[in-house]
């Protein structure tokens, strides 16, 4: 259980995805100018990070990976090379039925994610997630774990980073630096605080 | 729209257009490689190359492609070609390829393929929408590596490993800013970056939400 926890803490503040690995960086400049909006964006990175971790991570060890196949009576095959192929589509074919699903029985929800979720396609995060997975060799549960919380950690940086860009709308910033300059300077604060995290030893 | 010509499609998006300093695109992977020049240079050529092919590609069959599935046939050319460029590096440069990680594999979602395939190679015709990768993979690649120089020269005191500046510890006069290795210190740079280019390009300049107006200003000083 204590592995489990200090993964999770791992996953969401030393292991940052958005301030420490810079992943998932347009979205998170592009969608951060309203805390509502950055807050739904996170929702829905958090729930589709959390189902296609845990599947990718199955597909990796039943299908993909040196000897994966054995059970098929393959025993010397290496699909491997395949993998960012089938990551990817994993998460365009999940995407896609977790839009329609939701379509069809949770309409509020779905309303509230609106365009968000097609976007999450090509959200590097999501990939980002199962490509660590596989570089770190996670069991399936740690990959639910982590799945979940490289997700939070991404959904907390992007909804801090809104907050922050609200107020600064008052600020009388210098005209080249205006927008796209200084939310990268504010975003280089913010990642400057999460390193703080990195000494935590849990 | 008049016909751009080669010239045009490919330096465009070297100042004009940079692809990442006004259309915000590819910047996850612009932060994380630029430690070290070594991976800055071979994370812009790698990225240039899948622009440049998938643009060709996805042009060449543009108008076989149904509007419907064009996505997950984009994503299956890109796919495909980051699966040629991470086996060559894998068999070529591995140690490279250990330092770049996940990130090569990220170059399918890096928005700048996709936003090329989808904004010019769909309208335009093969040759064109070939320099227009490379042009913007060129776009890329100058920022990556002016940051990869920056930080790893002064942050180190190297360039591509050779010492440059002797740094104190190995007996020489230069105290490197380790500031400069670490993450953040990408997002400082980029933000200047952005900010020298737009006051010589003024007109990529955003408009303010507010302004504080002249007497409020006076006031408070």
């Amino acid at each position: 259980m204590e592995h489990y926890l200090s993964l999770f803490f791992r996953a969401v503040f030393v292991q940052n995805m958005a301030l420490a690995f810079f992943l998932g960086m347009c979205s998170f400049i592009a969608i951060s100018k309203k805390v509502e909006t950055a807050i739904g964006l996170g929702v829905a990175v958090v729930v589709v990070q959390a189902i296609t971790v845990p599947a990718n991570n199955l597909i990796y060890r039943y299908l993909l990976k040196d000897g994966a196949l054995a059970w098929a009576g393959l025993p010397d095959v290496d699909m491997s090379f395949l993998g960012l192929l089938s990551y990817i589509g994993v998460i365009a074919a999940i995407v896609q039925i977790l839009e329609m699903t939701l379509d069809r029985y949770v309409p509020s929800l779905y309303n509230a994610l609106g365009v968000f979720l097609p976007l999450i396609t090509v959200n590097c995060v999501i990939l980002a997630g199962s490509l660590f997975m596989v570089e770190r060799d996670y069991t399936f549960a740690e990959s639910g774990v982590y799945g979940v919380g490289s997700g939070l950690s991404w959904a907390l940086a992007i909804t801090a980073l809104a907050g922050i860009r609200e107020k600064l709308k008052y600020s009388d910033v210098p005209a080249g630096l205006q927008g796209l300059g200084i939310t990268f300077i504010t975003i280089g604060l913010m990642a400057l605080g999460f390193m703080s995290f990195s000494g935590v030893q849990i | 729209m008049a016909k751009p010509t080669v010239r045009e499609v490919l330096f465009n998006p070297v100042f004009n257009n940079n692809p990442i300093g006004l259309q915000i695109l590819g910047i996850c992977s612009a932060l994380a490689v630029t430690s070290n020049l070594r991976t800055a240079l071979v994370m812009s050529l790698a990225l240039t190359m899948v622009t440049a092919f998938s643009n060709l590609s996805i042009s060449a069959i543009r108008n076989q492609i149904p509007s419907s599935i064009r996505m997950i046939v984009q994503m299956v050319i890109i796919a495909s070609l980051v699966i040629v460029v991470d086996q060559l590096l894998k068999a070529y440069a591995f140690s490279v390829s250990k330092q770049l990680s996940v990130f090569v594999g990220l170059i399918i979602t890096n928005c700048i393929v996709m936003g090329r395939a989808e904004a010019f190679a769909m309208q335009n015709p093969p040759k064109l929408s070939f320099f227009d990768g490379i042009g913007n993979g060129l776009g890329y690649s100058v920022m990556l590596i002016t940051l990869g120089v920056i930080r790893e020269l002064f942050g180190a005191g190297k360039l591509m490993g050779h010492t440059i500046l002797p740094t104190v510890n190995e007996g020489g006069w230069y105290i490197p800013n380790g500031l400069l290795l670490l993450p953040p210190s990408a997002f400082f740079l980029i933000g200047l970056a952005i900010w020298a280019l737009r006051t010589w390009k003024t007109s990529q300049q955003e408009k303010p939400n507010f302004h504080i107006t002249t007497h409020v200003r006076a006031e408070a000083y």
